[in-house]
């Protein structure tokens, strides 16, 4: 909408892959006459309608508020998860950060828990999975308490909604090196954990939660801090040292008493 | 069209507490014998789910997203509001009651809308429980803020992200019952229609969107969540996937469909920038609490600023005309969103508009309040939506006004139901946006979420139990039934239709053309001759979809293409019912605003004639469908007009 917008041709390369099980591989493009005031997506729409125009399958992506809050794009933009821009998802992206003639490399999310189902849709149920076994409080509808009967000091409640402002897009997996998802789990732990409510279940959910994580074949944490870096909600590292913390305390706990390992009744 | 509302008899205050009262009941070792249906997982859907999961129903539920945490409630940014009065300023349930039916121009259900009230406070007790990190004071309370068409402060956040966080909250339930196994989740599944035995809802067909597997399901009955249908106009401030194919296919089955021409266009949306737009962006409206929307005085000031010959910051206070403030004193810029969008629209009417290129759009300017309240605060208050003007816009708003405009944002109008939420389909529920009852020709802001979690945790859970209670333990019908085969194979007719019409034009691009159809006829300001037109156009658009639709790739594997285009072949029907609806109803109220039936700009109702729900029964297609009516009757809240000066 700046009045000083300009148009771009680029050269687009992109990772097509049929199906999760067949080989993909990298195929280019060119798209011509993008506004730079549309966005990166905006971009891929346009790429679309050309390659149905000329009767190929278009790309393949998951999108869908295209606003920064669902957490349903996921592109590797050269070489970065979200692209180029700090603290922004890829649909936030806008092609004024492009350059006239220049190529992008499009990848989808690489982790090994998260294969690829087709192009750049990626499958990230692993993440459910992980937050079923303890991303909760466990409440029952209609038993709660008054809103204001438990005062949550203001500093507390600002680092839960810190930690809760993760929408689970899993940059952070695409980023690391080991392919952790400990700020994920980091986040939705710290969460909870921090507050009041959460409490009971403190030691169970972070058991249960980085049990699950191991499970699902996500790596560990040793501090490269990409995740950080790439994270579109500015997650940061201290939620995995909260993981690490909680995670400890609980396990010591444990050699002294059983804290009901198997979470019955979640 | 049997269209009883089934409204409790006795007190407005007691209906609710005395219906649930009589309301049947399943004892806790045979809940598990009934399986239900639950498709969507957004506040509705999802909160749902997860309370008849832990009642100990055998739930399935299904979203087309690749999680249920990312149903579109969850890009609401300003808040929910609910009648708890911490903020001592005289609220009560008696007066969301009140300004909810008189912010819906008294177009809704009284009973629902009081019901909505009196469980508002319960939904927020809830969601702390489940950890929602609402907006506290230093006390450690919860603290909040006013929105448009109150003059109370009865709205809780959570910074500009309150959907996602409630949303996280009914998601973190779910997730619980799924890893119960009370709920079964079907992610990247779309419903494409519903089945109906012996009259009774009964299962649904769905679409897995990764193998293209069409399957049918059976249960006892069927709870729809699926949200509004504001992507009808191509570009909305919904998400991408939104449709209205779930309702649409419901109303295919002999479900009425209501008020479909009640759309709400939203005043603060950033405007849009070019013919490559995909979607607009909402600014919350919450930034009304601070910011002062204005245009230029003159014609000729808003012909400098376009020509970039001013700054708007170069305009001195007697150039400016902060419209709202002028003409509606005692709300000013909090004035409802259909008053406040059609302000906006007069003012660029007027050739006032300031948006580069086409103009349109006008001023919401925070200097004053950065003046008054630093800098600091108004990041606190707002941060994350000012980042996302400035990422959208290139344009830092700490520095220059915020430009805006109206864009669709949110349909009042959606599925018939009575009291119990239960459509005129026995079995068939619907809750949150995707059903008509509470928001009548307008809704307030922070009301959907309220609407959505009231619906999902408090009403369904209640009035599921008493019809399941009602079906007997025989279970759901037999898959193998005739009507399960029958509904699949046309189903699976249809998708292979689109599949070998092989024309030349995207559906992206008849999805455009549609769009600016309905934008400019069916859009903030409606005529009967434009309504005549659109009709015909729908038609005529209906007609060369059909013909030269091209559909790439396969129908089974994850296609795109295939579900835009299958979205669309419902969008090019639906529309037309709302033109119709929108030509019929000789009135404004509200969202729905007739140029012929209007007061110097604001809305004429014609209370005689249009005190009505009018609800669409389909009769087979391209036949003109049946309008009936359920008459509103206003026990509690004088019919008046709305005053917000």
């Amino acid at each position: 909408m700046s009045s000083e917008e300009k148009t771009l041709n680029l050269t687009i390369r992109v990772w097509r892959q049929k199906t999760r099980l067949s080989k993909g591989e990298f195929k280019e493009y060119k798209v011509k006459n993008i506004s730079t005031g549309s966005s990166f997506l905006e971009m891929i729409d346009i790429l679309n309608e050309q390659l149905v125009e000329a009767n190929e399958e278009p790309i393949a992506f998951d999108h869908d508020c295209r606003e920064g809050i669902c957490g349903m794009c996921s592109m590797t933009i050269n070489g970065l998860p979200h692209g180029p821009l700090q603290g922004v998802t890829t649909c936030q992206v806008h092609m004024r950060h492009f350059k006239d003639g220049e190529t992008i490399t499009i990848e989808p999310w690489r982790a090994k828990p998260f294969p690829v189902i087709k192009d750049l849709v990626v499958d990230r149920t692993a993440f459910e999975r992980i937050t079923q076994t303890g991303g909760f409080i466990s409440i029952r509808t209609g038993s709660a308490i008054d809103a204001n009967i438990i005062p949550i000091p203001k500093a507390v409640a600002d680092r839960a909604m810190d930690a809760a402002e993760c929408i689970g897009c899993g940059a952070c997996v695409a980023a690391c090196p080991n392919a952790a998802a400990m700020l994920y789990v980091g986040a939705k732990v710290s969460h909870f954990n921090s507050l009041p409510q959460g409490k009971a279940e403190k030691d169970i959910r972070t058991l249960a939660m980085v049990e699950a994580m191991d499970a699902e074949g996500f790596g560990n944490c040793t501090n490269y801090g990409e995740c950080q870096a790439v994270c579109p909600k500015g997650i940061t590292l201290d939620f995995i040292a909260q993981l690490n913390r909680d995670y400890a305390t609980a396990k010591i706990k444990g050699i002294f008493k059983s804290t009901g390992k198997k979470r019955a009744g979640g | 069209m049997n269209l009883d509302a089934k409204i409790p008899a006795g007190k407005i205050s007691e209906k609710w507490s005395n219906h649930k009262a009589h309301l049947k009941l399943v004892n806790p070792a045979n809940r598990r014998k009934y399986h239900v249906i639950v498709v969507g997982s957004g506040l509705a859907g999802g909160a749902a789910a997860a309370s008849l999961g832990e009642m100990g129903y055998n739930v399935s539920c299904f979203c087309y997203q690749d999680s249920p945490r990312r149903a579109h409630s969850i890009a609401a940014q300003g808040g929910i509001n609910a009648a708890k009065n911490y903020q001592n300023d005289g609220d009560s349930i008696y007066r969301l009651f009140y300004d909810t039916v008189k912010g819906g121009d008294f177009r809704a259900r009284e009973a629902n809308v009081y019901r909505l009230a009196e469980v508002s406070g319960n939904i927020i007790d809830q969601a702390v429980a489940t950890g929602v990190p609402f907006a506290r004071e230093y006390g450690g309370l919860l603290d909040n803020r006013s929105f448009g068409g109150a003059q109370v402060s009865r709205t809780f956040y959570a910074r500009g992200q309150t959907g996602q966080q409630l949303l996280l909250g009914a998601y973190g339930a779910l997730s619980r019952q799924i890893g119960l196994g009370t709920v079964k989740m079907y992610n990247r599944h779309e419903m494409l229609d519903l089945v109906v035995v012996n009259g009774h809802a009964k299962g649904i067909i769905t679409r897995n969107m990764v193998d293209g597997k069409i399957e049918a399901w059976n249960a006892d009955c069927v709870v729809v969540c699926t949200g509004g249908y504001g992507n009808v106009f191509f570009l909305s401030t919904n998400a991408q996937g939104c449709n209205v194919t779930a309702a649409y296919r419901c109303y295919k089955r002999g479900a009425g469909f209501a008020n479909p021409c009640f759309t709400q266009i939203h005043p603060t949306c950033i405007p849009v920038h070019g013919d490559q737009q995909s979607k607009l962006t909402l600014m919350s409206e919450s930034l009304r609490n601070d910011g002062r929307v204005w245009a230029p005085k003159t014609r000729e000031l808003a012909q400098k600023i376009l020509k970039g010959e001013l700054k708007p910051g170069d305009l001195s206070e007697a150039d400016r005309d902060y419209y709202l403030e002028r003409k509606y004193p005692s709300f000013g810029n909090l004035a409802p969103r259909d008053i406040s969008s059609r302000a906006a629209k007069e003012a660029c009417d007027d050739k006032r508009g300031i948006a580069p290129g086409s103009g349109l759009g006008v001023y919401l300017d925070f200097r004053d309040a950065i003046n008054r309240l630093g800098e600091n605060k108004i990041r606190e208050r707002y941060g994350n939506l000012f980042e996302m003007y400035e990422c959208i816009t290139g344009e830092n708003p700490y520095k220059s006004p915020m430009m805006i405009f109206p864009a669709v944002h949110y349909t009042m109008g959606g599925l018939w139901v009575d009291y119990n939420l239960q459509s005129n389909i026995p079995g068939l529920f619907v809750g949150g946006e995707a059903n008509f009852s509470d928001h009548g020709a307008n809704r307030l802001g922070a009301s959907a979420l309220m609407q959505g979690l009231a619906d999902g945790y408090f009403v369904l859970p209640a009035t599921v139990s008493d019809y399941l209670a009602s079906c007997g333990l025989g279970g759901a019908p037999s898959i193998d039934l005739p009507e399960y085969k029958e509904v699949k194979a046309q189903v699976e007719d249809r998708t292979k239709k689109l599949m070998s019409v092989k024309g030349d034009v995207s559906p992206r691009a008849i999805h455009q053309k549609l769009g600016h159809i309905m934008w400019e006829k069916c859009g903030m300001a409606r005529t009967k001759e434009g309504l005549t037109q659109a009709i015909q156009e729908i038609k005529e658009l209906r007609g060369e979809f059909w013909k030269k639709v091209r559909v790439v790739g396969e129908g089974e594997s994850l296609n795109p293409e295939l579900e835009r285009a299958g979205r669309l072949a419902d969008f090019l029907e639906f529309g037309e019912i709302m033109c119709h609806d929108a030509l019929i109803r000789e009135e404004s109220c509200g969202g729905h605003f007739r140029v012929e039936h209007q007061d110097a700009g604001e809305a004429k109702r014609d209370d005689a004639n249009f005190a009505h729900v009018a609800v669409w029964e389909y009769t087979g297609d391209d036949k003109m469908p049946i309008r009936h009516q359920e008459e509103l009757k206003y026990e509690e809240v004088k019919l008046a007009t709305r005053s917000y000066k």
